[in-house]
């Protein structure tokens, strides 16, 4: 048995049909065809398909589609403005804090939602923070410093 | 230095693309008229299969195709190869069993391919494959090492006591006669815990095959897709290199588990072409963690003579190494080639020996991960100097010290068959123990004691093998490929440049560390310059991506490439400038009559090329396009220091890596940004093998850590920030004088950390503790030393 699902995904009114398992994250790169989410792992664990559900980073593996149906969803894809990149993903390039680029995504949207609840968060808090969010390439150093940068510049400087 | 040559932190190139959710890796991937691919995998350890009935499943909804073991075999699809042959000590080759991609008759681990199910969605082939009825009749596992030797269970028939080779290296009188003049010998029993990869992407296959022209394209989750194809092409589906492709396209880390030909890449390959029809493989993380290659897994017992002044004599090394049930594509290597070689570390001892015996188990396979035989080796060395220091009463830098190669003795012969070129290991360890503020250390360690925690410091001086390389060499120890690199400089009419390398980035940053050579090169800006990769449809060829090789061979390869290119520039610019050909000279992209004003720019060079209006074409071709294929002279030898600073709740158990500080030797620096992300990311791998992370089977042979959530990689809150830096001797046989970096903080690292454990509580009169150093195991250590105490 299929669902319609209709949502908007960064800005746009999106419609699809799915299965009642599908999950988020499938239809965001299987039927929506944005392949920057992605999938690291099958425990929810991995933290590499996180998007933001209503202004709330989630893990889009999981929620299944038809859970999110009505919501307001922004994936990697919807941040930057044309070539013009949001101030956290300026600040992974300035601090090398990606390399095989495969977490990365997630680690944007979940450091955003970071910078959401605590404008300036200490490292500590940063590492805590990411949790959820397996990275196997940076030993994280980078990363932390890049949200550091990121805060910054979210807060204006 | 120019602000994107040779020296320079350049920003990568290829961040943009990762930050907007633009990478193109293989699941990302769809072609027309894709089919969906799901492995039915093996629930036992060792089983015969008496039957499979896929007739449900063949006719279950959106099914295409379903094909078994019987299938590939009466096509005639042949085993998977390995790549490396081991000779036993006796002269006798290694056991070197059939690898099939689907199982033939029996099962040999958790997550042998039994069959593959083909339908139109990837749900629908899952749903399918559970349809398939097969057959076992369970047999015994062989997991232990020690039981697998006693050979009442043969994992192979053709394997006796389940016994892959019995190989060693060096001179047993010699080191036995060496043993014989020692005032001390330090023994210890190492165990190197099994690891397993999980690069972040899970791997993928994509095979397609076009009906118009023959030719089958693979796209793949691969360091090396020239060996891909060569290994499939030319052994497993009998396809000729000029009708299949390899496309390896964004790839999501790899640390060596995606060096080898895996089964699924055949399966789908052999599929489409059946089908005619693309086919498309995707692993779930729980299927990586039984069908990617396992690293480490080594049990040893090593012993270390000593002068009356701590002076190393004699090491003696006996190792059995886990193959796991098949041999993957360089596992025979790493044990021996990769290991062994490397025993002589940093110190001069005159003599080593070393046996190591490979051994199958109904596990999954081993190979290379992340420094592949090099941390084994050092993390055993460094453990054992260690203990010996304690043993001894001397201090673990003194004892280092006495025993380091000397500056004046490179290039220096070890033992065991490696000339190391260069490297200087007292600044390199003076500079780390600046950095690690060592001179500091009682006092933060009595400051700690106040608040009822316990402070060690650990210490790790180490070498590898990198550049993996010479041909002449490797062939000699049993490759059965050569090991250089290749790469194409394409100079295009207007000025810009197209680099065609044979490495393979995948995460390493090579679109910008390569772009910073041709840049420096010829004074051109970088975003003038592209590099292509991970594609044999536009490559020529490549060995591709691992042991650190990319800069020290694919870099060089370069480098000779565009020195093609200038020479040859030059005398196009001698032509049109009317001048002799060695009065050109190139600066700042300009190619200049030296000692006048009159220059032609580089892309007014580049132009003249393709419109050949007046060269002498007898003597000038048309074209600014050149190819280089290097192949060194030696390995590379990286080295260095790392320091790590522990602090223990000795109620918990629970250690806190406070600091860490690496200084390596890799070499000259291209981009000092990028060298260091290597090494932060190779140290928390270290740290996560000392601390975190074990492959643990239980006695049936199912995997226990089979999903991220059993299997515990170090997260953000688990590491510290580090202190890097580099201390630079050059290479002396590469032009860039690079060695390479992406494995030094791994291999590094592991014993570090664990001597700073050993250090913390040694008063409390722990002796050893073994990777991973859990809270549980800590605690217990702890308890144990004191029970006796307590008795007392």
């Amino acid at each position: 048995m299929t669902y319609t699902v209709s949502m908007s995904v960064n800005g746009k009114a999106v419609k699809g049909e799915v299965e009642g398992r599908t999950l988020l994250v499938q239809f965001i790169r299987e039927n929506l065809r944005l392949t920057g989410t992605h999938v690291g792992c099958d425990t929810s664990q991995c933290g590499a398909c996180v998007v933001h559900v209503n202004g709330t980073s989630v893990k889009s593996c999981t929620l299944l589609a038809v859970q999110a149906e009505g919501a307001d969803i922004t994936t990697i894809e919807g941040l930057a403005k044309g070539d013009e990149l949001h101030p956290m993903q300026a600040a992974f390039r300035e601090n090398h804090g990606l390399q095989c680029g495969y977490c990365t995504p997630g680690m944007v949207m979940s450091a955003i939602d970071l910078v959401k609840e605590n404008p300036n968060p200490t490292e500590r808090e940063v590492r805590e923070w990411l949790e959820g969010n397996l990275c196997r390439c940076t030993g994280y150093h980078n990363i932390v410093k890049s949200i550091e940068a990121g805060a910054k510049a979210m807060r204006g400087g | 230095m120019t602000a994107t040559g040779i020296g320079a932190s350049v920003k990568r190139v290829e961040d943009f693309r990762f930050l907007t959710g633009r990478g193109r890796y293989t699941d990302d991937i769809e072609r027309p008229n894709q089919t969906y691919a799901w492995i039915l995998r093996s629930p036992h350890a060792h089983a015969l299969i008496t039957s499979i009935d896929t007739k449900k499943a063949a006719a279950a909804p959106g099914v295409v195709a379903v094909f078994t073991g019987a299938d590939l075999e009466a096509a005639g699809v042949g085993g998977l190869p390995c790549g490396w042959q081991v000779h036993s000590k006796d002269g006798a080759p290694m056991a070197e069993p059939p690898h099939p991609p689907l199982a033939q008759g029996k099962v040999r681990h958790v997550g042998d391919q039994v069959a593959v199910v083909v339908a139109e969605t990837r749900e629908q082939a899952r749903d399918a494959a559970e349809l398939i009825d097969v057959g076992y009749e369970a047999l015994p596992p062989v997991l232990d090492m020690e039981s697998a030797l006693a050979g009442k269970s043969l994992v192979h028939d053709g394997a006796a006591r389940n016994l892959c080779y019995d190989w060693h290296i060096g001179d047993k009188d010699a080191a036995d006669a060496a043993f014989a003049k020692a005032a001390h010998v330090t023994a210890i029993d190492i165990v190197n815990n099994r690891l397993i990869p999980n690069a972040m992407e899970p791997r993928a296959a994509i095979g397609d095959y076009d009906t118009a022209t023959g030719e089958y394209t693979l796209y793949t989750t691969s360091q090396n897709p020239h060996v891909i194809r060569l290994l499939m092409g030319a052994f497993v589906l009998h396809i000729p290199e000029h009708k299949l492709r390899v496309v390896a396209p964004d790839v999501g880390g790899g640390f060596g588990s995606k060096i080898y030909h895996y089964a699924e890449e055949a399966i789908v390959t052999w599929a489409a072409g059946k089908l005619r029809r693309p086919v498309k493989w995707t692993a779930e993380r729980s299927e990586s963690f039984v069908s990617d290659c396992h690293g480490r897994d080594h049990v040893t017992r090593a012993e270390l003579a000593m002068d009356k002044d701590g002076r190393f004599l004699g090491l003696k090394v006996s190792t059995k190494a886990n193959m796991g049930a098949y041999l993957s594509t360089f596992a025979p290597c790493v044990p021996t080639y990769l290991y062994a070689t490397l025993l002589a570390g940093v110190y001069t001892t005159p003599q080593i020996y070393c046996q190591v015996q490979a051994i199958f188990t109904n596990t999954v396979p081993v190979d290379a991960y992340r420094g592949a035989g090099r941390p084994e080796a050092t993390y055993l060395l460094e453990r054992l100097v260690d203990r010996a220091a304690r043993e001894t009463g001397l201090d673990q830098v003194d004892i280092r010290r006495r025993n380091f190669i000397p500056n004046d003795a490179f290039p220096y012969q070890t033992p065991v068959a490696l000339q190391y070129d260069s490297g200087d290991y007292g600044a390199t360890l003076d500079q780390a123990m600046g950095a690690a503020l060592v001179d500091g250390f009682a006092k933060r360690k009595a400051e700690a004691g106040k608040r009822g925690k316990r402070r060690g410091l650990g210490y790790s001086t180490y070498i590898e093998a990198c550049g993996i390389a010479p041909s002449a060499v490797v062939g000699s120890l049993g490759a059965r490929a050569g090991l250089f690199e290749s790469a194409e400089v394409r100079v295009h009419p207007t000025g810009s440049v197209t680099v065609f390398t044979g490495s393979h980035s995948h995460g390493q940053g090579h679109e910008t560390t390569f772009a910073q050579l041709v840049s420096g090169a010829l004074g051109i800006p970088m975003e003038n310059v592209d590099i292509v990769h991970g594609d044999t449809g536009k490559i020529a060829y490549g060995m591709g991506t691992y042991g650190s090789r990319s800069l020290a061979v694919g870099g060089e390869a370069i480098m000779r490439a565009l020195g093609r290119i200038t020479d040859k520039a030059k005398k196009i610019a001698a032509h049109i400038l009317e001048a002799s050909e060695s009065d050109i000279e190139l600066k700042d992209g300009q190619f200049r009559v030296a000692g006048t004003d009159r220059a032609l720019g580089f892309a007014e060079v580049a132009l003249a090329a393709y419109v050949p209006h007046k060269f002498p074409h007898e003597t000038l071709e048309p074209g600014l396009d050149e190819t280089a294929f290097y192949d060194p002279a030696n390995f590379t030898f990286p080295g260095g220091c790392h320091i790590c600073e522990v602090e223990i709740d000795p109620e918990t158990g629970e250690v806190e890596v406070v600091a860490f500080t690496a200084v390596d030797d890799v070499g000259r620096v291209i981009n000092p940004m990028i060298v260091e992300g290597q090494v932060h990311g190779g140290v928390v791998q270290g740290i996560g093998q000392a601390l975190l992370e074990s492959c643990i089977y239980d006695e049936d042979g199912q995997l226990l850590t089979g999903s991220c959530m059993d299997y515990t990689m170090p997260r953000a809150a688990n590491v510290p920030n580090f202190s890097v830096g580099t201390h630079t001797t050059l290479c002396r046989h590469n032009s860039l004088g690079v060695k390479g970096c992406g494995e030094v903080g791994a291999i590094g690292s592991p014993p570090a950390v664990i001597n700073a454990i050993v250090d913390a509580l040694w008063d409390v009169g722990v002796r050893d503790i073994s990777m991973p150093a859990t809270s549980q195991k800590v605690w217990q250590a702890i308890q144990s030393a004191r029970a006796p105490m307590a008795a007392e």
